[in-house]
């Protein structure tokens, strides 16, 4: 085929990135939205139009300058902060320890939360203990705030003996009934739909649990996305429903999964009240989520969020970010670093110091260290032992039939 | 035991355990007020409130994931998928999700998923609503695959499959929904008379994975499932030949026990399905027979099912096994 044919259109539009290696990323240096701009409205009585602004907007607490402010300013106590970032600094230890033993062999994969820490840890202190958390890949973090042992992840992460799903699982797909964390699975977004699933039966019980899920901004086109906004928009269960937009899935830019520039306000087509948050200020994603969580306390529904953030790290440990993209691209994102900007903001208010934020840093490394080692104590990928292989064939079903028992008897073990 | 189309049947299970298991919730699209397209929820949500019997958007994969959810936080749910051909929008949150879930979170979640979907052709409905996608379900571990047909295990089975902790895909013979069909449609009678009209009142259940000797032989194994049985049924009594016929009834896991037991009785086996031939069940079960019936086989195992191709329309009657095609099979089993 040669020449074009005379219409008006050249061809389609296939968006790039706006950076690639080799530019200079340029995020306009600072956020043009403030603490303050937006108002909080009464979450029991909000309709989804009066969330316009907040859609559209970008709901702030932490200014540029550390201090906190602001209607949205949830008004956390010292201890709480400290809390916070505690949990922030703990999970970023333990990701990269994890990550330095993927490198070394002891676990197959691994995914870290490198520069969202703030989501998980701030969210699910905003919710109440029993509350049901639907995590993606990148929310393990809840666990370090509902008190989950770190050896117990480390086992899994390793798939030794044991690790509670019995190595059935790749790393990071925790599940943890005991802390209402719900079975992670790989299929991108099937969690969103079936949160809301989740939700209804609580409501149909008329118990006062709530259930939070998130999804990515690449995974926000699946159809998984659209169907629970739908079915939460129609049947308006205690579910609040994030969308983490945070750049990049994989290698593929968030331009390439809608051709808009907002997630937050499709939730508003749906008549949920929709809010887009600083995902690196963890004073106002705790913020949002108290309001969503009272929302669905009053029997209001859902609540919608995007969570605007950027992925600091690979989307794995398969992936090199530095081909793709920029390799310093994450250092000139205006939401900075969460974990800095919770730190900063106590220092600021005289509740941490430097001195204090080393001697925390060498205390979460020394458990992190010590809770490894334990784990390894009961096996690691690189060396086993492994769960038995008659793990394959037990918990299919609820009792093995004939046919799964005859190929266990096959294999022999 | 009350006289009993399969339409009622069905209702009547599904009456009976929303009257006695409060976390028995039933949705999917039209089964609300309207009582489904095929009528089998009809006066349910009437009865038992709009909370337990409701309308779900147009959206298969939204209705089995709601259904994973409601499943996983302590409910009973039974999704309607208003034709088998339209269950493929679900099909990831079946296979991955509802399948899988008990297995990948090491057994400390789980979710008891019922999801009911008329099947088959035989009603003109072209391509798109008259396929039995069973062996597409029958390959994934996990789920229980159960096809019904006939008003008294449609009831029997379908009580087991909600009371069962493992998802069921439950196919109903929409052709045999108001009479059994032996293959002529001009001449369809309804299931007034017939003997598996008769269906208990109340709590009924038959157990999961196990197959029905419809009609006792020693010339050849016939296995079938669905209408087929129906019109395997009338295809014995046209060839004359005195051949056993099974109902398979739950097709994973299969009961494979009794058609082994009756192939090695009688050394012939034919076994017949809609769907189309390659990779179709049929092909598991041949595979199965031939590992533990080798010695005892007079003849090559036949499969009689629909060909490999879309499910026509107005040609459907040559698509569909017919009487003449399965007694020419059975025949051809005793010439060997």
């Amino acid at each position: 085929m040669s020449g074009k044919n005379e219409g008006g259109m050249d061809t389609y539009t296939v968006p790039t990135a706006p950076f690639r290696p080799g530019d200079d990323a340029d995020f306009g240096g600072s956020w043009k939205e403030q603490p303050g701009d937006l108002s909080r409205p009464d979450p029991v009585n909000c309709t989804a139009p009066e969330t316009h602004d907040h859609a559209h907007g970008l709901i702030r607490v932490l200014g540029d300058d550390d201090s906190a402010s602001g209607e949205w300013n949830p008004e956390l106590n010292a201890d709480e902060l400290i809390r916070g970032l505690e949990m922030m600094m703990r999970l970023r230890i333990f990701d990269d320890r994890m990550i330095k033993m993927q490198r070394t062999g002891k676990l197959s994969f691994y995914m870290r939360s490198f520069g969202e820490e703030a989501i998980a840890i701030a969210q699910t202190m905003a919710l109440d203990d029993t509350d049901w958390i639907f995590p993606s890949y990148r929310q393990p973090g809840a666990q370090f705030v509902r008190g989950r042992d770190m050896v117990s992840m480390i086992c899994h992460c390793i798939g030794n003996t044991e690790d509670n799903l019995k190595g059935r699982q790749m790393p990071v797909h925790y599940s943890w009934k005991e802390g209402h964390f719900i079975s992670i699975s790989s299929p991108v977004g099937t969690q969103f739909s079936q949160a809301v699933g989740v939700a209804m039966a609580s409501a149909y019980k008329g118990d006062d649990q709530a259930t939070i899920t998130w999804l990515g901004d690449g995974t926000s086109a699946q159809g998984d996305y659209h169907y629970g906004l739908n079915f939460a928009s129609v049947f308006k269960p205690p579910v609040i429903l994030n969308v983490v937009n945070n750049q990049w899935a994989i290698s593929t830019h968030r331009n390439i999964a809608t051709g808009g520039e907002n997630f937050a306000a499709r939730g508003l087509a749906y008549g949920i009240p929709s809010l887009r948050v600083d995902g690196n200020d963890f004073l106002a994603l705790y913020s949002v989520t108290k309001w969503a969580r009272e929302r669905a306390r009053a029997g209001k529904g859902a609540t919608h969020i995007e969570v605007y953030t950027y992925r600091a790290g690979g989307h794995s440990s398969s992936d090199d970010p530095s081909i793709y993209r920029p390799g310093n691209e994450f250092e000139f994102w205006p939401g900075g670093d969460p974990v800095a900007r919770l730190k900063n903001h106590l220092i600021s208010i005289g509740a941490w110091s430097e001195d204090k934020d080393v001697e925390l840093t060498e205390k979460i490394d020394s458990e992190v260290m010590a809770a490894y080692k334990e784990a390894c104590t009961f096996g690691d990928l690189a060396n086993g032992p492994f769960p038995p292989a008659s793990t394959i064939f037990t918990e299919v079903y609820e009792e093995v039939p004939w046919h799964v028992q005859e190929q266990r008897e096959e294999l022999g073990k | 035991m009350t006289e009993m189309n399969m339409i009622q049947s069905l209702n009547s299970a599904l009456d009976n355990l929303l009257e006695t298991d409060e976390n028995v919730v039933i949705f999917g699209e039209d089964v609300g007020y309207f009582g489904g397209v095929f009528r089998v929820t009809d006066g349910l949500q009437k009865k038992h409130g709009a909370h337990r019997v409701f309308d779900a958007p147009l959206a298969e994969g939204g209705i089995a994931a709601i259904a994973f959810g409601m499943g996983l936080n302590g409910l009973r749910p039974v999704a309607e998928i208003q034709f088998a051909d339209y269950i493929f929008p679900a099909y990831d949150q079946i296979v991955n999700e509802i399948a899988k879930l008990r297995h990948r979170s090491g057994g400390e979640f789980s979710t008891p998923v019922t999801i009911r979907t008329p099947a088959g052709g035989g009603i003109k409905g072209g391509h798109h609503h008259s396929q039995s996608p069973e062996s597409q379900f029958t390959h994934t571990p996990g789920l229980k695959v159960v096809y019904c047909s006939n008003p008294n295990n449609a009831k029997g089975l379908l009580t087991s499959a909600i009371e069962c902790n493992d998802p069921v895909i439950f196919f109903e013979p929409k052709r045999c929904y108001r009479g059994p069909f032996y293959g002529d449609p001009h001449n369809v009678p309804t299931w007034k008379g017939h003997p598996k009209s008769d269906v208990p009142d109340g709590h009924y259940s038959i157990p999961l994975e196990q197959a029905e000797i419809v009609r006792e032989g020693d010339a050849c194994t016939v296995i079938a499932w669905g209408t087929m049985v129906h019109v395997a049924e009338q295809a014995i009594k046209n060839s004359g030949i005195n051949a056993e016929l099974i109902d398979l009834q739950t097709l994973l896991p299969w009961d494979r026990d009794t058609v082994v037991n009756s192939v090695n009785k009688t050394g012939r086996c034919v076994i017949v399905h809609e769907a189309p031939k390659t990779s179709g069940f049929g092909a598991e079960m041949s595979a199965s027979i031939q590992e533990r019936c080798f010695w005892h086989l007079e003849a090559p195992i036949i499969r009689v099912t629909g060909w490999d191709t879309p499910f026509p329309h107005t040609t459907e009657w040559d698509y569909i096994p017919s009487p003449e095609r399965i007694a020419a099979a059975i025949k051809k089993t005793q010439e060997a």
